[in-house]
């Protein structure tokens, strides 16, 4: 294991040089929140920022992406015959994404990169950035990654790991990925690996500790899906829940997605749109048959999803990463972190 | 990397009205590049996305059969957007089709078997292509009996009309045609409910016989406890499904009942494993 020593100072002029290989993406402030977003030139990621509204999800997933385009002029040769659009995948890294958000990418890779298709959009998005990753050394009030197989200091899907130090970063090159990056930067200062080490193993402990908020769901996995989809209490979970599909766009390990078509005088696009389950229109038939017609059976398939279907499909732990985004901004205070409980109980 | 995303480009070949009251064409698709026919390699009970570009998709099962090469067939019912504006499409019209998605009925299980299909209205499409396909010489020897109860509201509205009344001629399949009802005194075939049909006519379930149903609620409604009573297992019972669709692939999150995806996962699944998830389909 490398462990590079960036002073802080030396931070964006390491990040002017490898914009010459790299399109860079971090938080940035606008208006009242953060968000990841394209770093122009001479813009740079708050490293300090608080928890982004929005997950990096749209850097690899976009909110809306053109997929294929056809020419509608039956005058030209292939006309109305769709073709991949073009989409530039050079190299892309996203700097300080917080551990558990990175880990959300590989959940979605379950999704969109399986053995008998893959999602071209996804995997190329996907192979073409480098995910700089930022410890966590002050978990927020509503992180409780420790208990989702992830955690403050997780690196497991990171290129890079950095730790703040104070007027350093300590960065943890982790794979080949990572490590261009860092030489593309310029950032050469190893440093021994000894006492790096033994400095990132006490702010870890110290972040672990911090995280107060835990979850349950160590019986989900005895009990039937009917069991739980039967359950009593989904009716009062739903009963204050407005529909505003705001805990789906939050969420970095949501990955619904919508296809339209749109046309603009002889050529079209189509497209594909962040969906969500909260929606009515989601899963409505065109007969106007609709079998997750009411609020109850919307509200309990974005938690049966997460915490029971994906589970048992995968294999592979919950289908959420325990940042706690959908808790802070539920504007009527539905916590999964409850509904887990309840249904762990 | 193959994108599943993108159609294969095809012609319209050939636009027939399905139905009298004019809801239902089939559409004979002939692809633009032999190679992608030969992609598109499916089995019954399969289906695909119909493309129209800068319009959307809509899946819809295969009505034509494994065995019919050259073209591929479906039959649209007229519903909505894209439904619509395929019906008003002409003979040469260029779009795409994208597929074949989802599994299949269980063909391997089902061979040396007795087969019951029960259909209904215009969800016979994939029955079509089965039957096409269990008739066909090289396969007919791989199956037992065969019987069929398919009915529709009224002579009319029964799909592949000719192709019926010729099955019901041969001596290897025993059909069982019914309409709800009819004034035409010349209709020689039952009248009455597909349920109601099924328990006069249909085969006594035996561990060689399978059922393979595919109609509107309301008929699968009355016909599962008339399977039950012929003596079906659960297991013996096999459905297609259908959800509201994008993907086809088993990416876009919106056609699941409990952990299985309809589009890929499905559309087949029998009595038994359906019985284990939520009914929200």
């Amino acid at each position: 294991m490398k462990i590079i020593k960036i002073d802080k100072k030396e931070w964006e002029q390491g990040l002017d040089k490898s914009r010459k290989e790299y399109h860079l993406f971090g938080a940035v402030k606008d208006k009242d929140y953060y968000l990841i977003q394209a770093l122009g030139d001479k813009v740079y990621p708050d490293m300090e920022s608080s928890d982004t509204i929005l997950s990096p999800k749209s850097v690899i997933f976009p909110q809306t992406e053109k997929m294929l385009t056809a020419n509608l002029d039956e005058a030209q040769d292939n006309h109305h015959i769709m073709e991949r659009v073009e989409t530039d995948y050079s190299p892309r890294a996203v700097l300080g994404i917080k551990p558990y958000d990175a880990k959300a990418f590989k959940i979605l890779q379950l999704n969109f990169d399986t053995e008998e298709f893959k999602d071209p959009y996804f995997c190329d998005a996907y192979a073409a950035t480098t995910l700089v990753g930022l410890a966590v050394n002050n978990p927020g009030q509503f992180d409780f990654s420790t208990s989702v197989d992830t955690g403050p200091f997780d690196e497991t899907d990171l290129d890079v790991l950095l730790i703040d130090t104070g007027n350093e970063y300590l960065a943890k090159v982790i794979t080949d990925k990572g490590e261009n990056f860092i030489s593309k930067c310029g950032f050469d200062n190893q440093t021994d690996e000894k006492n790096a080490l033994e400095t990132i193993s006490k702010l870890k402990k110290k972040a672990e500790k911090a995280i107060v908020s835990t979850v349950s769901h160590d019986k989900l996995n005895g009990k039937t899906i009917l069991e739980l989809y039967n359950a009593p209490f989904w009716d009062d979970i739903a009963f204050s829940c407005i529909n505003c599909e705001t805990c789906t766009y939050v969420c970095p390990t949501c990955w619904c997605f919508d296809i339209q078509d749109e046309t603009k005088d002889k050529s079209c696009i189509r497209f594909r749109n962040w969906d969500t389950c909260m929606s009515r229109l989601f899963t409505e038939h065109a007969s106007g048959h609709n079998p997750r017609e009411g609020k109850t059976q919307r509200v309990r398939q974005r938690f049966m999803h997460k915490l029971k279907y994906f589970p048992d499909k995968y294999d592979q732990g919950l289908m959420c990463v325990g940042c706690g985004r959908c808790v802070k901004h539920c504007p009527v205070n539905i916590d999964i972190r409850e509904i887990c409980e309840q249904m762990n109980s | 990397m193959e994108n599943p995303y993108r159609p294969y480009p095809v012609r319209i070949d050939d636009i027939e009205i399905a139905t009298e009251d004019k809801s239902l064409k089939t559409f004979k698709f002939v692809f633009l590049n032999k190679e992608d026919e030969e992609k598109f390699s499916y089995q019954a009970g399969q289906f695909a996305e119909l493309s129209i570009p800068g319009i959307g998709e809509i899946p819809i099962g295969i009505a034509s059969s494994p065995v019919e090469k050259g073209f591929v067939k479906f039959t649209v019912f007229k519903t909505g957007v894209v439904t619509s504006h395929l019906h008003n499409m002409q003979v040469g019209d260029i779009m795409g089709i994208r597929g074949p998605l989802g599994n299949w009925y269980p063909w391997e299980t089902l061979e040396n078997k007795n087969i019951l299909i029960i259909g209904g209205g215009f969800a016979f499409t994939t029955l079509r292509s089965s039957i096409i396909y269990m008739l066909d010489p090289a396969n007919r020897a791989k199956f037992k009996n065969i019987d069929v109860v398919y009915g529709a509201r009224s002579p009319g509205m029964l799909l592949y009309r000719d192709e019926l009344y010729e099955w019901e001629k041969r001596d290897d399949i025993n059909m069982h045609i019914t309409v709800d009802g009819t004034d035409d005194p010349n209709w020689n075939y039952h009248t009455g409910f597909v349920p109601q049909i099924t328990e006069d006519f249909g085969p006594k379930a035996d561990k060689d016989t399978y059922a393979i149903v595919c109609g509107p609620p309301i008929m699968i409604k009355f016909t599962q406890p008339v399977l039950e009573k012929l003596g079906y297992s659960d297991d013996q019972v096999i459905m297609s499904l259908e959800n509201r669709m994008k993907c086809g692939i088993g990416m876009c999150g919106r056609c699941n009942i409990g952990k299985e995806l309809v589009c890929k996962d499905g559309p087949v699944f029998t009595l038994k494993e359906i019985n284990l998830t939520p009914k929200e389909y």
